[in-house]
């Protein structure tokens, strides 16, 4: 995305959620839903992809700080019961920044020991902190353990969910396009290279991590006061997994492509649903995921480089 | 005391299940550079496999008993071991110039889509997997219980281990694997045909897998078509703790993390019991960030 066009993106896609959430009463619950989860799976694609496309770390426990950012904000809501319009949104805007601190926070800790890892060797302790986050959650009775956690309020709407998305897309645009984010893709191409040429690779790998969990955060946030219900088992692992495939399938550093591949990939298994609800596809619903998972192979086999990436993009690690 | 031997042996029962799982892990990394996700799907196959395979091998030898057991686990291996080159030549082999990263979510890919598969044929619900093993009296050693199933998983895997050892340091083939994992330019260049190599590479991991969900099966006889999900993580977890791509080092890392386990879900808190490996490998990492047996890796410019 070109810099110069970011700032009038930004603006423009604040408006324009707006707008659409102003008819947000008139759009039944299903498709509602729905376009919720496009909204938090591109906050969580294009976060992810400032860490694994941009910076080249290969995180798997993205889920883990969705995680912590939903159980943080949702614990924060429950404490109020019946509140007006504006008190009401103030006070879910506050909860949503609180869990992505708190997600931060994490990504700090996972961030720093981390470091001295590469490759495959970080993806699994990333995976190994995202576990240990769940595990930890099923273990607090505070927030419901194993059982689960009711949230009050569905406070999630489409101006909170596109607006948000609208300003992770901004911040990891306009942070790569900056002299200062340079720096990561310096440490994508080569770390070596980029350590000798005096860049702090400690430094930029934490902060992807961090403001990645950040965005995570929020996301998870969002998807608390959707659901309104959250157990510990729907951020597993799998979880993480579905967003790092979101982010190679759109083409790692390409954060149209991940855009695009955030909706597909959300859009595809509820197409599927329908689909299986119209006379004679019946079949369709029972092997919904298999088509699904099947799609996903043929998908990379023909279009490794990622879905949505025309031009030669220089070989990721 | 006799209660950290009983939970040492039954850590070592199933460090050496989580061992064989992880031997196929490593063998893939060492010589493809990538994670085979699907692994452990390949795991909850053998199981079924077993599971099918039971009743008809009841029809020609007696079962339970020792020979069928043991048939009923070869030919679970040789279906796994076919389905392990099947998956490489049509999911992966295509990809093999690409970005690591293509090939793990095609793995990731391939691993939906046993699982999926196999809720679909096999049905989600837990299977009761038939006795295949004669059951012998639980044996008593000075106040320590020895279940014979876990006798068993302990003697196959470590003849398993044996064989593997032998196959890798003696065998032509094993030299081939060993010169593959090493440099593939260079060992395609002597002669070495690398495709057979790598194809031999999955049917021998595959082959292990099947085994490990046998022992499974039969010390936890429900099985499921998500059960290798769990496992599969944590033997992974297990071969790069000992140093990806290092044989010793994955049967080393699968007993430490069995052990581990074990010992805190047996003196800490069971619930607890699934974040051990990660916060095990986590820390080990710190420190020794190759893996215990692991070479560190000099990356030159």
């Amino acid at each position: 995305m070109n810099f110069r066009h970011a700032k009038t993106f930004l603006l423009g896609a604040l408006a324009l959620s707006f707008l659409i959430s102003l008819f947000g009463g008139q759009i039944s619950s299903y498709p509602l839903f729905v376009s919720y989860n496009i909204g938090i799976s591109i906050i969580m694609a294009v976060s992810l992809n400032l860490i694994n496309g941009y910076t080249g770390q290969f995180s798997l426990g993205h889920a883990g700080f969705m995680a912590v950012g939903a159980y943080t904000s949702a614990v924060i809501t429950n404490q109020f019961g019946g509140l007006n319009v504006v008190l009401a949104n103030g006070i879910f805007l506050a909860a949503l920044l609180a869990g992505g601190l708190a997600a931060a926070v994490a990504g700090l800790l996972v961030g720093i020991p981390t470091l001295r890892l590469r490759g495959d060797y970080l993806a699994i302790v990333t995976l190994g902190f995202g576990e240990i986050i769940r595990v930890i959650l099923q273990n607090m009775n505070a927030v419901g353990g194993a059982r689960g956690l009711s949230v009050a309020h569905s406070w999630t709407n489409l101006f909170w969910t596109f607006g948000f998305a609208a300003v992770t897309v901004y911040v990891v645009a306009a942070l790569v396009n900056s002299t200062y984010g340079r720096g990561f893709i310096a440490v994508h191409d080569d770390e070596i290279a980029a350590e000798a040429m005096g860049i702090n690779t400690t430094k930029y790998k934490v902060t992807a991590f961090v403001i990645g969990a950040f965005f995570a955060g929020i996301a998870g946030g969002l998807y608390a006061h959707s659901t309104q219900f959250l157990t510990p088992g729907g951020f597993g692992f799998m979880q993480s997994i579905t967003f790092v495939v979101m982010v190679i399938l759109g083409g790692m550093g390409n954060t149209v492509g991940v855009i695009l591949s955030a909706i597909l990939l959300t859009l595809l298994p509820e197409g599927l649903r329908v689909l299986a609800g119209v006379n004679h596809l019946g079949w369709i619903g029972n092997t919904r995921m298999i088509i699904y998972s099947l799609l996903l192979i043929v998908l990379m086999l023909t279009r490794p480089q990622g879905l949505f990436s025309f031009k030669k993009s220089p070989a990721p690690k | 005391m006799t209660e950290f031997l009983q939970q040492l042996i039954n850590g070592l029962a199933l460090g050496s299940i989580l061992a064989l799982i992880a031997l196929g892990y490593t063998m893939v990394y060492g010589i493809l550079r990538f994670i085979n996700f699907a692994h452990g799907d390949v795991f909850m196959l053998g199981a079924f496999a077993g599971y099918y395979l039971a009743p008809k091998i009841a029809a020609v030898l007696p079962l339970p008993s020792i020979a069928g057991a043991l048939v009923v686990m070869g030919i679970s291996m040789a279906v796994c071991a076919a389905l392990g080159v099947i998956i490489e030549r049509f999911a992966y082999r295509p990809l093999r110039k690409q970005p690591k990263l293509t090939v793990l979510i095609t793995a990731i890919g391939v691993s939906l889509f046993l699982e999926y598969a196999g809720q679909f044929v096999f049905g989600a619900a837990p299977k009761k997997f038939p006795a295949i093993l004669p059951a012998l009296p639980v044996t008593h050693l000075g106040g320590l219980s020895f279940n014979s199933n876990q006798i068993v998983v302990i003697a196959v895997t470590i003849f398993l281990l044996l064989a593997l050892r032998f196959i890798v340091l003696k065998t032509k083939i094993g030299t081939a694997m060993r010169a593959v994992s090493f440099n593939p330019e260079a060992a395609a260049l002597m002669g070495v045909n690398t495709d057979i190599v790598i194809s031999f590479t999955f049917a021998l991991g595959s082959a292990l897998a099947a085994a490990a969900g046998i022992l499974w099966a039969i010390n936890y006889p429900a099985i499921d078509p998500l059960m290798g999900i769990l496992p599969g993580i944590k033997a992974f977890v297990a071969a790069v703790l000992g140093g990806i791509g290092n044989l010793p080092g994955a049967a080393l890392g699968g007993v430490i993390i069995g052990v581990t386990e074990t010992l805190v879900s047996g003196y800490i808190s069971s619930t607890y019991r699934d974040a051990i490996a990660f916060a095990v490998l986590i820390l080990i990492m710190l420190v020794k960030p190759s893996g215990l047996l692991g070479k560190k890796e000099i990356e030159k410019v």
